[in-house]
């Protein structure tokens, strides 16, 4: 078993699907900022088998955690104060992302603009359903 | 300041007053003759289009404005790699209002977000054409003497059809319209728009055959199905004849039913139908020019 100490304050972002949080590590921009950060990968869960954790030392207002909702609304985040949780975060669709996503279709001014931000509408709050700003296409997930 | 991206950009009672505004200069084309002195019309068109650019240069020439511009992209700065925010940061030290059409879904957006003039969008893509809609919509006034209660027939390329998918979003403002989407399966309507239509409650339905639904019809909207919007040409070989309008089956039509055409037309209306009084193509192209004098007028706030 692995040890990684308490953080006295910044995120701990749980439940991350294996695999999945060096993703979230370059989404949320971590390595821009200078702090320490924990990346534990296939970390032994009784929900899901195997699962991912962020720690994240720094203060609470310095990450743009709208973002989570987007890749993976199960993740649990945590947030803490003096080496304690003090809330647990609701994460709810961001209205709007811009730079996480790319628009594919071939037809979208965003295919050959240069410096033109990719930016997606939340256009089906039920189904999660996402639109470029600029064609309207929905965002699909890339082929794997 | 104002743009026009999308037809949803001007809410109905001001759609109203440039339909208003349309016919006062339909009327007295003479009391408007002036009113654009020493102001100029930037026309920016990356891909080739006739009527259109010369509706927007006749419509400014009319008010007597003065036109400037291009009419593909290899004759502008594009062809160098210029990019559409800068193009539209130099147009508009040139100009006072632009209408632009580019190939590229969103590109009037763009255009709009950096611009320093009114931008009209004269077309992006498949994605949206307002002032065709904005033709449409007055050509539906004038004739049928109102924008409600209708059975519409959207006939053709219903995928790629900008001219299409701007109408639905302007007609399902107004109470009482039923859609009927005929088009190959390939051609469907996308998804955004019935997700958009099922939202609202608007009745539609989709089907591949037009004899089946032409004797509902109060409206029928033809599309020509576009060469440019294919990658590949063996689709659009396969796709282009899938539907002609003929005097035969203009009998299965109600009286009153008009048909409705954006232009250019290929072969999907046969031209013996042009002698049918219900045919209403050619006079949706002057209407688009008194539409399009009302809206430079409202945009460079003259009216």
């Amino acid at each position: 078993m692995l040890n990684v100490g308490k953080i006295e304050e910044g995120f701990v972002l749980d439940h991350i699907k294996a695999g999945k949080s060096l993703d979230l590590y370059d989404h949320l921009q971590l390595d821009k900022l200078d702090c320490t950060v924990a990346i534990i990968k296939n970390a032994r869960s009784n929900k899901m088998d195997k699962k991912d954790i962020l720690k994240v030392e720094c203060s609470i207002d310095m990450l743009d955690l709208d973002i989570l909702a987007f890749l993976d609304h199960n993740i649990t985040v945590n947030v803490i104060k003096d080496g304690e949780i003090v809330e647990k975060k609701e994460l709810i669709l961001p209205k709007r992302i811009k730079n996480v996503i790319k628009c594919r279709n071939p037809r979208c001014i965003t295919s050959i603009e240069q410096g033109l931000p990719h930016i997606f509408f939340l256009s089906d709050e039920q189904k999660g359903v996402y639109r470029c700003k600029y064609c309207e296409e929905k965002y699909s997930e890339p082929a794997k | 300041m104002r743009h026009l991206i999308s037809p949803l950009d001007f809410t109905t009672e001001e759609l109203n007053q440039i339909f208003d505004l349309a016919a006062s200069i339909e009327q007295n084309p003479q009391k408007y003759a002036h009113v654009c002195d020493g102001k100029i019309l930037a026309t920016c068109f990356y891909e080739p289009s006739t009527r259109t650019r010369l509706s927007f240069e006749s419509a400014m020439t009319r008010l007597g404005g003065q036109v400037i511009g291009f009419s593909d992209a290899g004759s502008s700065s594009a062809s160098k790699g210029e990019s559409v925010s800068d193009t539209i940061r130099v147009i508009s030290c040139y100009a006072d209002i632009c209408a632009m059409r580019h190939p590229k879904e969103g590109a009037a957006t763009v255009a709009s977000s950096k611009s320093l003039i009114p931008v009209i969008n004269a077309g992006d893509g498949g994605h949206q054409h307002p002032t065709q809609t904005l033709t449409d919509l007055l050509t539906i006034k004038n004739l049928k003497g109102r924008l409600d209660n209708f059975t519409i027939g959207l006939c053709g390329d219903l995928k790629f059809g900008r001219t299409v998918h701007s109408l639905i979003h302007a007609l399902v403002r107004y109470p009482n319209i039923r859609f009927l989407f005929i088009s190959p399966e390939e051609l469907r309507i996308p998804d955004y728009i019935l997700e958009m239509l099922k939202e609202r409650k608007i009745p539609f339905e989709e089907v591949i055959r037009l004899e089946d639904v032409l004797p509902q019809l109060d409206l029928l909207y033809m599309t020509r199905v576009q060469r440019e919007r294919f990658f590949n040409e063996e689709d659009y070989v396969r796709l282009k004849d899938f539907y002609i309008l003929t005097t035969e089956k203009m009998k299965l039509a109600k009286e009153d039913m008009l048909v409705l055409h954006p232009l250019p037309r290929v072969n999907e209306i046969d031209v013996e139908v042009d002698d049918d009084p219900r045919a209403a193509y050619f006079k949706q192209a002057q209407y688009g020019v008194y539409v399009r004098m009302a809206l430079i007028m409202t945009l460079l706030e003259l009216v």
